[in-house]
């Protein structure tokens, strides 16, 4: 289902050349779950944005349902994310202006659904999340970790088989943690594919499977039929 | 939600930002708005000025000094009758009506007054060289043009004497009477008058017009040329000369058509209004010039500003799918919201200042203008869309994944 071939970035940075991946081959399956670890500037974050379209690589090709994202136009690539991928982002990203269930409310109005039918999912999903008493707070007005449950539920919006979360748990205290992962999880075994950019061990054990990166280079880490890659 | 309730909302996020470059564009716009609604209302003054004055050009003796228009007869000088026969057997195109004058100083019961003698309409028919010259045959309207129709030569009443500065008919022995004469010494209608020792009758007495001319005796020119004992002299020619062609040399030609008198036009008489009209529309364009300058870079600033602050929330919605157009609209929706609200209330400050402020500036009644509403937000929502193009283009190819921290 995603798939990198050779994949590799560099970039410029004051004058000198830095590699933040270098030469990747990874295959993820439908329904995989997949924790990818390592230390910090080991290109972590990279790989997860190269897979969700949102960084070109410098080379090689990312494959996802058969098709190539980078011989797609912005655009195109952005209309593929609506429809396929959900990100859940470390800082949370919520859009701070605006209430709960608006910021739940935003993927779906991307997809062109009339107000009515945004309103009434957005409220559906908050109440997933348990935030179904929450659902006219701002983003100030609510604790980190159901500023994270919003994200969650905005990620769901629009049923994406793909989830791609950068440090999930990084902001949150154990407990609150233990509920993301516990939801990712239950996501999971919906049939949804994610893929986890993480330094918690914790959070890293509950993936079916782990890839691990140092200096740029995808290490085999924790061998799982469903994945194959090569350093 | 809707692409409005995102712009709305994030306007009123941190409308503080936002203060400076809306404070901009309403203030500049303010200022045009109140300019051009005094202007438009100070031109209508003149012009009204203008229609009311009836002649636009004066021949005068050449040491003549001009301080008031209605006053300018009153010369001491004289020059010959024998110029407007010249001037209504020229050539000279644009001439549409002469009024010979000769104003003498009279005095009626212990007052002072003016007593002015004018030639009347029929005087000018019985020449028939002059009529050939096509006087008196211009309808109101349309300049220069020779007409046929009947009503041309209806003859004026005497009311129309002060507008149009010739009247049909009076008698040697006749007088008409300016409305504060009539006033002061309770004369009306049929009464008689004894001026320089000579007796007229009063053909009847003038309405107000709030000028001069209410405290004048009129009789016919050769009447006061004979009590006078000048001959035939006079010393003043009115003549309502054709704009177009005053613009076009009328007055010069004059000039050298009688090189021993002094011509001038009321513009010169009525200078200091039009000066003032001059640099209201001078100072309107400087507005213009500013507001477009300092209002378009304001909006332009803040919207950079804007787009810098926001790159993690145009990321996000980015990476929640939203394509480059949904950006760029976005950005520019908040340009015209900007512009629209800049727009209708600079309208509404221009237009209160104007009313409140245009009587003590320019001593003048003004009226709100509702199309001004129209000229105000299209020049608003215009400069506020342009400053925003590029800033809206410049989120709209923003890298999405500058959301993330590390890279």
């Amino acid at each position: 289902m995603l798939r990198m071939e050779g994949v590799s970035k560099s970039y410029n940075h004051r004058a000198s050349a830095v590699t933040a991946l270098r030469d990747a081959n990874v295959q993820m399956d439908r329904g995989d779950y997949v924790s990818i670890v390592g230390p910090s500037g080991s290109g972590k974050s990279t790989l997860l944005l190269m897979l969700g379209g949102m960084l070109s690589p410098t080379g090689g090709r990312v494959i996802v349902d058969g098709a190539s994202l980078y011989d797609m136009t912005p655009n195109q690539r952005a209309a593929f994310r609506k429809k396929n991928i959900g990100f859940v982002f470390q800082t949370f990203n919520l859009v701070p202006y605006l209430t709960a269930v608006e910021n739940v409310q935003i993927p779906l109005f991307l997809a062109g659904k009339d107000e009515a039918t945004q309103r009434d999912q957005a409220n559906r999903l908050l109440e997933r999340v348990g935030l179904s008493d929450r659902l006219d707070h701002k983003p100030s007005e609510l604790s980190v970790g159901q500023q994270q449950r919003v994200a969650l539920a905005r990620v769901l919006a629009n049923d994406p088989a793909v989830i791609l979360a950068d440090e999930p748990t990084g902001n949150l205290d154990p407990e609150t943690s233990k509920q993301v992962i516990d939801f990712l999880d239950e996501l999971n075994k919906e049939g949804r594919t994610i893929v986890m950019v993480t330094h918690d061990p914790r959070a890293a054990e509950r993936a079916k499977s782990t890839l691990r990166l140092v200096e740029g280079t995808v290490l085999n880490g924790k061998a799982e039929p469903s994945l194959i890659a090569h350093g | 939600m809707q692409l409005r309730t995102l712009v709305w909302r994030e306007i009123f996020e941190r409308k503080n930002q936002l203060a400076t470059s809306f404070l901009a564009i309403l203030l500049g716009i303010t200022a045009i708005v109140a300019i051009k609604n005094i202007t438009f209302y100070s031109e209508k003054a003149v012009s009204r000025e203008l229609d009311a004055l009836g002649a636009n050009i004066l021949v005068l003796p050449k040491s003549a000094t001009v301080q008031d228009y209605y006053s300018a007869d009153m010369q001491d000088e004289t020059f010959p009758e024998a110029y407007v026969t010249q001037l209504s057997t020229s050539d000279l195109k644009g001439l549409d009506n002469l009024s010979p004058k000769l104003s003498v100083p009279v005095t009626l019961q212990g007052r002072k007054f003016t007593l002015t003698g004018i030639l009347p309409k029929s005087e000018f028919q019985a020449k028939a060289m002059w009529e050939g010259a096509g006087i008196f045959t211009r309808p109101e309207e349309g300049c220069g043009e020779i007409a046929d129709m009947p009503d041309v030569f209806k003859p004026p009443v005497k009311e129309t004497l002060v507008r149009k500065r010739v009247i049909d008919d009076l008698g040697p022995e006749e007088a008409l009477v300016g409305a504060d004469v009539g006033q002061l010494l309770k004369i009306a209608e049929g009464d008689y008058l004894d001026l320089l020792g000579q007796t007229f009758k009063v053909s009847a007495v003038l309405p107000q017009t709030g000028t001069v001319d209410d405290s004048r005796v009129f009789a016919h020119l050769h009447t006061v040329q004979e009590m006078t004992d000048q001959g035939a002299v006079i010393n003043a020619i009115e003549i309502v000369g054709c704009c177009q062609e005053i613009s076009a040399g009328l007055v010069q030609k004059i000039n050298k058509l009688l090189p021993d008198a002094k011509v001038v036009t009321v513009t010169q008489v009525v200078d200091t209004q039009v000066k003032t009209n001059q640099m209201m529309a001078s100072l309107s364009t400087v507005f213009l010039v500013i507001i477009v300058l300092v209002g378009g870079a304001s909006i332009a600033n803040y919207m950079y500003a804007n787009v810098f602050e926001r790159r993690r929330e145009i990321g996000t919605l980015m990476a929640l799918g939203a394509g480059s157009s949904v950006i760029l609209r976005m950005f520019l929706l908040k340009g015209l919201l900007l512009g629209l609200v800049g727009g209708i209330g600079g309208y509404i400050l221009g237009t209160v200042f104007a009313v409140t402020f245009g009587p003590r500036l320019a001593g003048i009644a003004v009226m709100p203008m509702p199309v001004l509403v129209l000229w105000a937000v299209g020049l608003s929502v215009g400069i506020a869309l342009v400053a925003s193009c590029l800033p809206a283009r410049n989120a709209a190819r923003l890298d999405p994944c500058a959301t993330f921290q590390e890279i």
